[in-house]
């Protein structure tokens, strides 16, 4: 039985009840073009989605050599068929009329299309130039979240042991950096410890700032099921807005700004003070216990109620939810990582399940979750500011290891110090030592904080940016070369998912016009610079994405993502599969941590650990004597007040954040029609009581400034907490008269005009929900609805105050109830 | 005990400076965001330690001041310093003024962290239970000022230096 929905107006489709421990059935979501029919449908191409981190595998449709929709793959262990909205109709931005064909060189001020030689041979000529005078260091690289795991590997080689720089930084930066530090801090090495298939199995759900239902659809849809079904999960909310999470959460808690860290706190208080600890497990498994519990002595929900603005008797609900279930699953995301002391209040979250004992079996642990499609990828192959493998900087045997599978002497990979972060790499670039920014796939220019200054940077003439997109971007206007891309679904590759599953992601058509798959641009690089290995012979000794692939297994053997048990063919035929996965775990590993944490050990471990509230690191010896033999480490923080506080001139908190239906600056999402239809621009929120008091209305023109910008949008009153403001991150000036930023004489648009720019000390994550604001109005609504979605967190209040957001007969996608094809329902089969 | 009173004298100026130079560092380097953050959150840590000691002092019959505050002149120069670091913020030479700071810190926080543990061996000596969970409770931080400010000079000095 087959039935259709507008998916825009129904985000998450129809319900497939499941009980807990059952399997999720599955169930195939179909979108086609417009007149597009199953049967007309030539090829079926497998793939996964790159629009956010859930990894949901579809097969992408081609008819003429041209896309012509995309079906979930029902055989895959993530989505099992589902589909989310920017999965059913992100790609039709593939073929917009304004992507990138041929390279771009600036000339007379101006970008005008010229040939790939020309355009390459100006890039290794001022690369050359550079390290001739100026050395490797005047020269950074800052990738993306959504390349392939191929094209971080190439250009993490290339960049550590081609131009030998430390500044090889992802935007991941800004998404996942905090999810990387906490799993680090507490179990030494990186690596997601759960699994999605733990959703099944949870008694408890605790959402840590993740508001699953617009980040990670696909994920909500499978709660959703749960819910409906026999002996539901429980939901603990930690959010300051309305989301559809809090809306069926058992405890919904919405705490002032920058607090996360005294309510986390309070939450560890309870669970020791009521005794609901598993004191074998913190014995056999952890160090540290005694300082966390005299650091959280004093922490009581009464102390904290007042920090974080929340009843006390709601903080012990939430620690009674948590601390007397017998399986807790935790999920974390930008609520946390993108806030004040965010690795300090990330860990504390992995606290709480050491105490507690619920790690490593079903049911039982912790996600803490991405944001990009592929920035785990980022991570492993060492583009996000670690080495490749999740190999430690100041341990020497790891990078005379290293220096093996490359071939190269030690000394040719910097570590002297950890590799740049991106914010660092900014600066080096303002101040004037970074001469060189290569960008690939990914905006600065909407996505950093403080755009003026983020703009006055790039547009400095002493500093030379080449940027690498399929659109020419607020970014890639400012730049100097720019390189068209190819991408998702004109190029093959693998990317990996938050809970570790690796899928591979085939070419079905060919790029526009001159357009080149990344890897081909880095390689091709590489050719013209000439990088050799220590021998003579070519740094880089592959050629086209599988034997890069084969490279980067060499590159990833023994430690703990390992892929050797993986190759093209396995994912071609068996669709997602979890990493670890190699002779031992041939079919892929559901969870980490199932027994003792061996990766924490003192001689394998991927960092000795940092200050949480500094962020200084620690040394070997420090760690060895804290933790000889590779324990899971309790690490406690005290609270500190957040750097920026309400005053009489800007008395709001401001918070950033994504919605449903866009991802990161729009690129791809604001192409798309049913997306960009179903939120069209920027908006602000305000609460109800906030906006009685200033005695505004939905629909009216307001004004967000703060002491580094200012933005305009169209108010909507939601139920978010009073006091906070909250603008998406996703708008920016491509479609606009500004182009790059705001025109001379236009308002800004782009959230970051005000973000402020501080970043957490331990991750070096930039702080995006932590700044304040003014709130004014310019001009009263004329009648007419803020832009705002009605279906998701900024739903209107009253109900009734804007038009419910619809996508229409254009939106209508399919639903084909199907059995998940595994008797096991974990890992691949 | 003239010998612990002198030490508390001593350690409370010192902190007292250490306190007065993070906030001043903070202000010089407002162009580089951590050190300014980082910078003023590690100023609390020494406030606090000067408000503990003049605390336990009086107990001694030893008077000593509170934290340093921000008097109007020393506003002024607040102002004076962000302005100066807004103005050089495209210049790459800062970065050495930035690590002699950074060192300075250091130096201060190390005589600090070596007043705390002589304190700390004279609280033992003397049985003095609330000297003793004075230094053990601020000690643990002074050493964390140093730990920082180390790291953030490893990090920063191969780009620094090697740029000029």
């Amino acid at each position: 039985m087959e039935d259709s929905e507008d998916r825009i107006a129904r985000p998450w489709g129809g319900r497939t009840p499941h009980r807990r421990g059952g399997t999720w059935p599955a169930r195939v979501d179909t979108f086609l073009a417009d007149g597009m029919r199953p049967e007309s449908v030539e090829r079926w191409v497998q793939s996964a989605s790159i629009l956010h981190s859930d990894g949901d595998a579809m097969d992408i449709a081609v008819a003429d050599g041209r896309m012509v929709g995309v079906r979930g793959r029902d055989v895959d262990r993530v989505n099992r068929g589902r589909l989310g909205p920017k999965d059913l109709y992100g790609w039709q931005a593939n073929s917009s009329r304004d992507r990138l064909t041929r390279p771009l060189v600036r000339r007379g001020g101006r970008l005008v299309e010229t040939d790939w030689d020309t355009a390459m041979d100006l890039v290794t000529a001022r690369s050359r130039e550079l390290l001739d005078e100026r050395g490797p260091g005047s020269i950074g690289f800052y990738t993306s979240g959504q390349l392939f795991l191929e094209e971080y590997y190439t250009l993490a080689v290339l960049a550590r042991a081609g131009i030998g720089t430390n500044h090889l930084d992802g935007n991941t930066r800004l998404c996942t950096a905090t999810a990387a530090e906490a799993l680090k801090e507490t179990f030494g090495c990186d690596g997601q410890p759960g699994s999605y298939d733990d959703i099944d199995h949870a008694d408890v759900i605790a959402l840590f700032g993740h508001n699953i239902a617009e980040t990670q659809p696909v994920q909500w849809m499978r709660l959703l099921d749960r819910l409906e079904g026999a002996d539901p999960p429980r939901l603990l909310c930690v959010d300051p807005r309305p989301t559809r999470v809090a809306e069926h959460a058992a405890v919904h808690l919405a705490p002032r700004g920058g607090t996360n860290v005294a309510l986390l706190n309070a939450l560890l208080h309870e669970t020791i003070r009521h005794d609901r600890i598993d004191r074998d497990y913190i014995e056999a498994h952890t160090v540290g216990f005694d300082e966390l519990a005299a650091r959280v002595a004093g922490c009581t929900p009464k102390w904290a109620a007042e920090i974080c603005d929340l009843p006390a008797a709601r903080i012990e609900e939430a620690a009674e939810l948590v601390g007397t279930t017998d399986a807790l699953l935790s999920t974390v995301l930008q609520g946390v990582y993108q806030s004040h002391q965010a690795t300090a209040a990330a860990v504390q979250i992995n606290n709480l399940h050491l105490v507690r004992g619920m790690l490593g079996r079903p049911g039982a642990g912790v996600l803490q979750m991405n944001g990009q499609p592929t920035a785990q990828n980022t991570r492993e192959c060492g583009a996000n500011g670690d080495l490749p493998g999740f190999r430690n900087w100041q341990n020497d045997s790891h990078v005379a290891d290293l220096a093996r599978v490359w071939n190269v002497e030690p000394e040719t990979v910097p570590h002297y110090a950890p590799p740049t972060h991106a914010m660092q790499m900014f600066r080096y670039a303002e101040q004037g030592s970074i001469r060189m920014l290569w960008i690939s796939g990914t905006n600065p220019a909407v996505s950093l904080p403080e755009l003026a200054r983020v703009r006055s940077l790039l547009t400095q003439d002493r500093l030379f940016t080449v940027v690498q997109d399929i659109f020419l971007t607020e970014t890639a206007q400012l730049a100097d070369v720019v390189l068209p891309a190819a991408t998702w679904g004109e190029k093959t590759g693998t990317l990996t998912n938050a809970d570790r599953t690796v899928h591979l992601s085939r070419k079905a058509v060919d790029p526009p016009g001159e357009a080149r798959p990344d890897l081909d641009i880095f390689l091709d690089y590489a050719r013209r610079m000439d990088f050799r290995d220590k021998d003579g012979g070519p740094l880089l000794t592959w050629h086209d994405p599988e034997s890069a692939f084969e490279a980067w297994k060499r590159c990833s053997a023994g430690r703990p993502c390992d892929y050797t048990g993986l190759s093209y063919a396995k994912l071609q035929e068996t669709s997602g599969i979890q990493w670890p996965c190699d002779e031992r775990a041939p079919e892929g590993t559901a969870r980490l941590y199932t027994d003792g944490f061996a990766w924490a050990h003192p001689d394998v471990c991927e960092s000795y650990g940092k200050d949480l509230e500094t962020g200084a690191s620690q040394e070997v010896v420090e760690y060895r004597s804290l933790n000889p033999d590779g324990r899971a480490m309790l690490k406690a923080a005290a609270y500190l007040p957040p750097h920026e506080e309400p005053d009489e001139r800007y008395p709001f908190q401001l918070t950033t954040g994504r919605t449903l239906y866009h991802f990161h600056t729009r690129t791809k999402t604001g192409r798309a029609p049913q997306l960009n239809g179903a939120a069209p621009d920027v908006w602000v929120e305000v609460s109800v009581p906030d906006a009685d008091r200033l005695d505004l209305a939905e629909g009216d023109l307001v004004e967000v400034s703060s002491r580094r910008g200012s933005l305009r949008g169209r108010l909507r009153v939601t139920g978010i907490r009073p006091g906070l403001l909250f603008v998406p991150f996703h708008y920016g000036y491509w479609d606009t008269e500004g182009g790059s930023g705001p025109g001379p004489d236009a308002a800004g648009r782009a959230a970051n005009e005000t973000t402020i720019t501080d970043w957490d000390p331990a991750s070096k994550q930039p702080l995006f929900k932590t700044s304040t604001a003014a709130l004014a109005l310019v001009e009263r609504g004329d009648g007419a609805p803020s832009p705002a979605p009605t279906t998701t967190a900024s739903a209107p209040v009253p109900a009734g105050a804007a038009r419910p957001t619809t996508g229409g007969p254009a939106a209508r996608a399919t639903q084909r109830p199907a059995a998940f094809p595994h008797a096991h329902e974990e890992g691949a089969q | 005990m003239n010998g612990i009173n002198l030490t508390l004298r001593v350690l409370h100026r010192g902190e007292r400076h250490l306190a007065h130079d993070l906030v001043t560092a903070a202000e010089r380097h407002r162009t580089e965001h951590e050190v300014h953050h980082v910078a003023t959150d590690l100023a609390r840590w020494s406030q606090e330690h000067v408000r503990r000691l003049a605390e336990v002092a009086a107990h001694h019959g030893v008077r000593l001041g509170g934290p340093p505050g921000h008097d109007a002149a020393d506003g002024v120069f607040a102002t004076l310093r962000k302005k100066a670091s807004e103005a050089v913020v495209h210049r790459p030479e800062p970065g050495l003024l930035l690590l002699r700071d950074l060192r300075e810190l250091h130096v201060a926080a190390a005589e600090n962290s070596l007043h705390w543990e002589m304190l700390a061996q004279a609280a033992q000596a003397s049985r003095d239970t609330e000297l003793l969970r004075l230094a053990s409770g601020c000690h643990p931080q002074t050493l964390r000022q140093m730990r920082w400010t180390n790291t953030m000079i490893k990090n920063l000095s191969p780009q620094i230096l090697t740029s000029l």
